[in-house]
């Protein structure tokens, strides 16, 4: 049986075929409509989250299976003092597949260890998110043609975006990616990212200023400030605003350039990027429900 | 000085000099019925001053504890008066309940049955990182 934690507990070229079959699956989707008849998926969602939790469900619903679950840990048996592990057993044994979310981080690792089907991590805390990063790199190798050879721009809050941490430690496995990390002092991407990054000689530079390296770019991934990472609102409200990208400025990056973001957003980019051929953040919106449709099928089969 | 030597039992030496009375507690040797002697400051050779634990009875001894407190000590079995085998430590791998993870946002803040687990991760800076969270110790 596997697990999905983290996106390193994949292969690259496990990647490779989750993406390739995900590319098949936008390509001749009536072959998976009843790929998974007869299985259901259980989303526990203990902190809520409308987009990944609903592309979960499609994703099962696309390939003719059933979904249970629930949407905050108020509606399970959280609220009544149960613990996560005792949850998990319960639950594994009404699915055959666990998609979960967690406020806190490494609560995937703790149901891996007591559960009876496959754990997907749908975002732990701060910690990580992979199929998030699943879909960030299939929208990344779909609109570039490649992982390699890149220069990732990531911008926002890289201290608690759990995105942005999955999608370093995924990214700095293909060569001559660098990564140019932009945020406020407060928000920087934490150190044992950046000591990774110096001890596999992964070339990073971390600015305050957006506009300055925007034209180097090939890839500009932005980040949404988060209300509930914060213990502190006085700090949320001072850092909330810190970076928005409109059409102006990206007027300062190349036409190869992708502007991505794993949403929702807030203000951080302008709703006048959206017409720009360059925002690509609804196609991996798309995107996501056939990873996750790819990541379900691989890990069912494991259990076959 | 004279501490008698002991028959069966183990003797911890070259402890780090003032160290001792850590190692006697977390390895919660208060609770022993046994003799136990506690000498501090020895000279010697290659440390200038040691400490060295003596413990009159074969007990079973944590030595991922030990290995993590002091990975220098060494760990002396002593069966008819003679040393049978001398371990030597190093920083263990993993450590299972021996520190606990000080990330608040951590699932083993809430869930209260889940060992405390470690991986080393720098053994030059003695970095432990959590398996959960990934936060460093």
């Amino acid at each position: 049986m596997r697990h999905l934690i983290d996106i390193t507990d994949l292969e690259l070229t496990e990647i490779d075929g989750l993406l390739d079959l995900a590319d098949d699956m936008i390509a001749h989707r009536e072959r998976y409509a009843d790929s998974q008849r007869g299985r259901i998926l259980g989303t526990l969602f203990f902190e809520p989250s409308t987009r990944t939790r609903l592309s979960f469900e499609s994703a099962m619903l696309t390939m003719g299976g059933n979904v249970l679950g629930f949407a905050s840990a108020d509606s399970s048996s959280t609220a009544k003092g149960e613990s996560l592990q005792d949850t998990i057993r319960t639950v594994s044994c009404y699915c055959d597949i666990i998609a979960m979310r967690h406020p806190k981080e490494g609560a995937p690792v703790a149901a891996s260890l007591c559960s009876d089907v496959p754990i997907i991590n749908a975002g732990d805390g701060g910690h990580n998110h992979p199929t998030q990063t699943l879909t960030d790199l299939m929208t990344i190798r779909r609109e570039m043609g490649r992982l390699d050879s890149l220069t990732i721009g990531l911008c926002g809050d890289l201290k608690f975006g759990r995105t942005v941490h999955s999608l370093i430690s995924a990214m700095s496995r293909y060569p001559n990616v660098r990564f140019v990390m932009i945020s406020p002092p407060e928000l920087r991407v934490p150190e044992y990212l950046t000591e990774m990054l110096r001890a596999k000689n992964i070339e990073f530079c971390e600015v305050e200023q957006m506009e300055s390296v925007l034209p180097e770019l090939d890839i500009l991934y932005m980040t949404r400030v988060q209300r509930e990472r914060f213990f502190n609102e006085a700090d949320y409200v001072r850092l909330k605003d810190t970076y928005v990208l409109t059409p102006e400025k990206l007027r300062l990056a190349d036409s190869r350039l992708r502007v991505m973001h794993p949403l929702p957003r807030v203000n951080e980019i302008s709703s006048k990027v959206d017409s720009d051929p360059r925002a690509v953040y609804f196609t991996q919106v798309r995107n996501g429900r056939y990873v996750r449709m790819a990541l379900i099928t691989r890990l069912l089969e494991v259990c076959e | 000085m004279n501490i008698d030597s002991i028959r069966r039992g183990i003797v911890l030496d070259h402890i780090e000099a003032g160290r001792s009375m850590e190692i006697y507690q977390a390895l919660g040797l208060e609770s022993l019925p046994c003799s136990v002697a506690i000498i501090r400051n020895v000279k010697s050779q290659a440390m200038g001053k040691k400490d060295i634990l003596k413990i009159d009875d074969d007990i079973d001894i944590d030595l991922d504890v030990l290995g993590y407190l002091d990975p220098g000590i060494t760990v002396n079995i002593i069966e008819d008066g003679r040393i049978r085998e001398k371990k030597h430590l190093a920083l263990p791998e993993r450590l299972t309940n021996v520190i606990r993870c000080r990330n608040p946002r951590c699932i083993t803040t809430t869930e209260s049955s889940l060992d405390q687990v470690f991986r080393l991760v720098n053994p030059a800076g003695r970095v432990y990182r959590c398996v959960y969270c990934d936060a460093e110790r």
